[in-house]
């Protein structure tokens, strides 16, 4: 199978006054032409820093991508120079974010914004452009485009806004839609609206997405596959229906149970015991022993190796009876 | 309680020695205070005889130099250093009280009472400052007190507007709340409560004030709105500005020391405010 | 659109009590003299007569009870009579207006080319972030701010009149001197260099360190990286998404300035003989001509609170948000 992205070994690190921490350690996983892949996992886990390292938007300042391949369509992304990568950013991979509010500037009209990507890539002439914004907008749903495009984000709601994202985002007819948490900031009869929009689109577009949420209600709506996280690591991965049919991995159970995502919804969620460690204070071997119901000394002993059935991977020791190296 | 403020101090001290700059300033500092308390002492010449020939260069006899009217440019400097630290220290205190009660009085209280104070507070900031200093001193004549209270009188706004915020972002707090509870007074818990808490930001501020405060000062005597029996630098470049064309050190001298004066007062203020604002650290 | 001008309208109502406020000030501080006005000005003029003292107080009203005083002399002030100068023996508001074009001309060049280069200066220290031309600039603010105005302008006078005799020390227009209309405004500008260069170096400092910081608070927000994610470069980003915000918070300080400005420009002035108000002042404190120090305060007040009211529709214009308060 000839992947789009193939990320491999990504490591990503942030400096911090306590010296360099360790956001994502050495995760690798694909994602195929027109596959939505879902990343999940608690806040903390590394999630964001995987999506701007894709794009490398870790701010030069606080962190870099430490490690590892990013290979898109061929091109290692991570070894690409500035100039160039910024011919992929928006036009071949596009990006939207958790807070539409926070991710739109302020004091320009949604028409510029939305324009934007599209003359820097030159997509479209200057004078076609705003007739593109407007298409644009309709194919995202926005009622009365003409006279959306004059208007501010502080005008619109919540919802419109993620449109107006959507429509910045795909602007370019990018390959991959990597999008971050992109219904968490809105409204709970809007979050559905939006993500049959993104499912819908994709269909339509023939694009790859790359879904970040820990909402894993709508992983199993809209995912083929999973990939789930904690503190850096990626602990299991798979398709999504054997994954939640079966998970492999305690952390990935625990989180089951905590979203309650197909039971009564009376029943009370189930939490998992502990909290997300610090990155700096990592216990040694698999970082979620000390939160494990499972946890055997060897656990404590050494880092799990990744195991292998089928299409499934996870780092867990007690996959072993039943699963090979990867 | 003692104890606990000295080891405050301490690590207090610890922060603010990592800014080296900071440190230089404190040095600098350090340098003029002894200058001005002793210098007058260790080199008694008075700055107003006039005992050597007009506009001589730096000499044995005259380190420094001698001005327009034969007198010690040294002995000038180290009078001047009096007075500028004086009303430059003794203006930003009594601006800085100032400041502190009114901020403190429309924080806590809010209500009619902040809308009056505040409205005050934005009318005196919209005052150009200088002018209403130099009004002031023209009126009352100059003299060492009305200088110093002409500076309070135009620096006293930015405080309060400060002060302001810092009792009212205090005043909402639970801890205040159970102050008030216990049966504390209002008063109690303004001076006892908040006032430790708010005064952090104040302090730095009023550190920086002094520097504008011997910068105005300056000014006013430039103007020729210095105590007349008194020589302060301002007066001195004054005096120099007429021997321009031929003794150009004359006006230098006394500029160059305001300017690593204000400048180390700057440092030093730069460095508390990281000390302790340590939040704002980071640029 | 409309709750645009009904908030431009609201804004400019707020000038009536501010100049008001104004007013109550100057009545104030003429009273607070020790002595009554008239003494204090007949004293302070030099040549006090008792006939003189007499007619100053009954020119004053000060025969009359004071609260009828101070409503005739905020009636007067009002309609901008702001008495006649002892000294000088014309209207104040015609000694005023006579001199207010120049300082303007001195005050605007210097705040105009200063923000300019300022902002410039503040974008690419940010850009810089951390960099050696980030801590030059840095450095050098910091001593510019620690520079007496009036000795700075003295400096420059020893370097580029006396030294280098490439720009006159002193003036606004050669003195004697028949130039056509194109080269007498050469000649102004050339005048016009070390005094705006002086009034405004403090304020290219200011301005550097205010858009650096506030860049840099821009720099982390969120519509920043949505702006990177569209493939646009760090410089454009910096010049149009970032600085347009940045500005902002920079904007509302602008109006603070001016009389931080207006107290500048009068020792600027007094060193390099502008005829402008600073002039004046110089004069006036020189001649104890209290009324005319009082009408230049007041004056300089109102175009202080005039340029605030100047500088909030500006911003209301720079962000779209502030229509909807
Ligand atoms: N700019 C940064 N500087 C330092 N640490 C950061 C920065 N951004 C994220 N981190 C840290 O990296 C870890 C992963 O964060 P993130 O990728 O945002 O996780 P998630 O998206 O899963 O919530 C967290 O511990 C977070 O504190
Ligand atoms: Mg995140």
């Amino acid at each position: 199978m000839s992947a789009l992205l193939r990320v491999s070994d990504l490591t990503v690190e942030y400096d911090t006054l306590g010296g360099a921490l360790r956001a994502v350690d050495g995760v690798s996983f694909t994602i195929a032409p027109g596959e939505t892949v879902a990343i999940v996992g608690e806040s903390g886990s590394g999630k964001s820093s995987i999506a701007h390292a894709l794009l490398r938007l870790i701010p030069r300042a606080s962190g870099r991508i430490a490690g590892g391949r990013i290979e898109f369509a061929g091109e290692d992304l991570a070894a690409l120079p500035e100039h160039a990568m910024r011919r992929v950013r928006g036009a071949r991979i596009g990006m939207i974010f958790q807070d539409p509010m926070m991710a739109l500037n302020p004091v320009y009209t949604i028409g510029r914004q939305i324009a934007e990507p599209l003359l820097l890539h030159g997509s479209v002439p200057v004078r076609r452009a705003m007739d593109r914004v407007v298409e644009l907008l309709t194919l995202v749903g926005v009622p009365a485009p003409e006279e959306r495009i004059r208007q501010y984000p502080h005008n619109l709601s919540g919802g419109m806004r993620q449109r107006v994202m959507i429509a910045m985002a795909l602007a370019s007819g990018p390959r991959l839609l990597i999008a971050d948490e992109p219904t968490t900031a809105l409204d709970v009869t809007v979050q559905a609206q939006v993500l049959a929009l993104v499912d819908e689109l994709k269909a339509r577009l023939g694009m790859a997405v790359l879904l970040i949420t820990h909402d894993l209600a709508v992983v199993s709506e809209v995912a083929a596959r999973v990939v789930v996280m904690y503190a850096g690591r990626k602990v299991e991965e798979g398709p999504v229906n054997e994954v939640f049919a079966d998970p492999a991995h305690p952390y990935t159970r625990g989180l089951l149970a905590a979203s309650d995502w197909s039971g009564d919804p009376r029943e009370r969620l189930r939490e998992i015991p502990g909290t997300v460690p610090a990155l700096a204070e990592l216990p040694e071997g698999c970082s979620f022993w000390p939160r494990c119901p499972d946890a055997e000394p060897r656990c404590r002993a050494a880092r799990p190796a990744e195991l292998a059935s089928g299409a499934r991977r996870a780092s867990c020791v007690h996959a072993e009876r039943i699963w090979r190296p990867s | 309680m003692t104890v606990q403020v000295a080891s405050g101090v301490v690590s207090l001290w610890h922060r603010f020695r990592r800014n080296r700059a900071a440190v230089l300033g404190l040095a600098i500092m350090a340098l003029i205070v002894l200058a001005a308390a002793f210098g007058p002492l260790l080199y008694p010449v008075d700055p107003f005889d006039m005992l050597g020939r007009p506009s001589t260069v730096p000499s044995q006899r005259f380190p420094l130099g001698t001005d327009v009217s034969g007198r010690d440019i040294l002995a000038g400097l180290l009078h001047g250093a009096r007075v500028s630290l004086l009303i430059g220290i003794a203006a930003s205190l009594a601006a800085t009280l100032v400041g502190l009660v009114v901020g403190a009085l429309a924080g806590y209280f809010g209500g009619w009472l902040d809308a009056v104070l505040m409205r005050t507070t934005d009318f005196f900031l919209t005052i150009p400052s200088f002018v209403l200093a130099v009004l002031i001193v023209a009126i009352f004549q100059p003299s060492v007190l009305i200088i110093t209270a002409s500076i309070a009188v135009v620096s006293w706004p930015s405080v309060a507007r400060l002060a302001r915020a810092e009792f009212v972002s205090h005043q909402g707090r639970d801890y205040v709340d159970a102050c008030r509870a216990m049966g504390m007074s209002n008063a109690e818990i303004m001076l006892r409560q908040i006032l430790p808490n708010a005064l952090p930001p104040v302090i730095v501020i009023a550190s920086l004030m002094v520097a504008t405060a011997i910068l105005t000062e300056s000014g006013l005597s430039f103007l020729g709105l210095g105590d007349p029996n008194i020589i302060s630098w301002g007066y001195m470049i004054g005096v120099g500005r007429t021997v321009l064309r031929t003794a150009w050190w004359m006006s230098a001298i006394p500029g160059v020391t305001i300017l690593i004066t204000v400048l180390a007062i700057n440092l030093v203020g730069e460095g508390l405010n990281e000390a302790l604002n340590p939040r704002m650290r980071q640029r | 659109m409309t709750s645009r001008l009904s908030y431009v309208a609201l804004r400019a109502l707020q000038v009536i009590p501010a100049v008001l406020a104004i007013a109550v000030l100057n009545f104030i501080l003429l009273h607070m003299a020790p002595g009554d006005a008239a003494d204090v000005i007949a004293g302070l003029s030099g040549h006090a007569s008792a006939e003189m003292t007499a007619e100053l107080r009954r020119s004053f009203g000060l025969d009359q009870p004071l609260i009828v005083q101070f409503f005739v002399y905020i009636g007067r002030l009002l309609t901008l009579d702001l008495g006649i100068s002892l000294i000088q023996s014309r209207p104040v508001v015609e000694l005023i207006a006579e001199r207010m074009g120049a300082t303007l001309i001195l005050m605007l060049t210097a705040i105009g080319v200063a923000v300019g280069i300022g902002l410039l200066l503040g974008i690419l220290a940010a850009l810089r972030h951390r960099s050696w031309t980030d801590t030059a600039l840095s450095v050098l603010a910091l001593v510019v701010y620690a520079t007496p105005q009036f000795w700075l302008g003295l400096m420059l006078i020893v370097f580029f009149s006396i030294t280098l005799d490439i720009f006159p020390s002193g003036g606004m227009r050669t003195i004697g001197a028949e130039f056509g209309p194109i080269h007498s405004v050469l000649d102004v500008a050339r005048h016009l260099v070390l005094p705006a260069g002086t009034l405004g170096l403090f304020y290219v400092a200011l301005y550097t360190r205010l858009m650096r910081t506030s860049m840099l608070d821009i720099m982390t927000l969120d519509y920043i990286t949505t702006a990177r994610a569209k493939g646009m470069s760090e410089l454009r980003i910096a010049f149009t998404h970032a600085a347009r915000n940045a500005l902002l918070p920079i904007v509302t300080l602008l109006g603070v300035q001016v009389g931080h400005l207006l107290g500048g420009s009068i020792l600027v002035e007094t060193v390099f003989g502008w005829p402008g108000l600073g002039r004046l002042v110089l004069d006036a404190l020189l001649q104890r001509d209290l009324v005319l120090l009082l009408g230049i305060l007041f004056i300089s007040s109102v175009v202080v609170v005039l340029t605030n009211l100047l500088v909030d529709v500006i911003y209301g214009l720079l962000d779209p948000r502030l229509a909807r308060k």
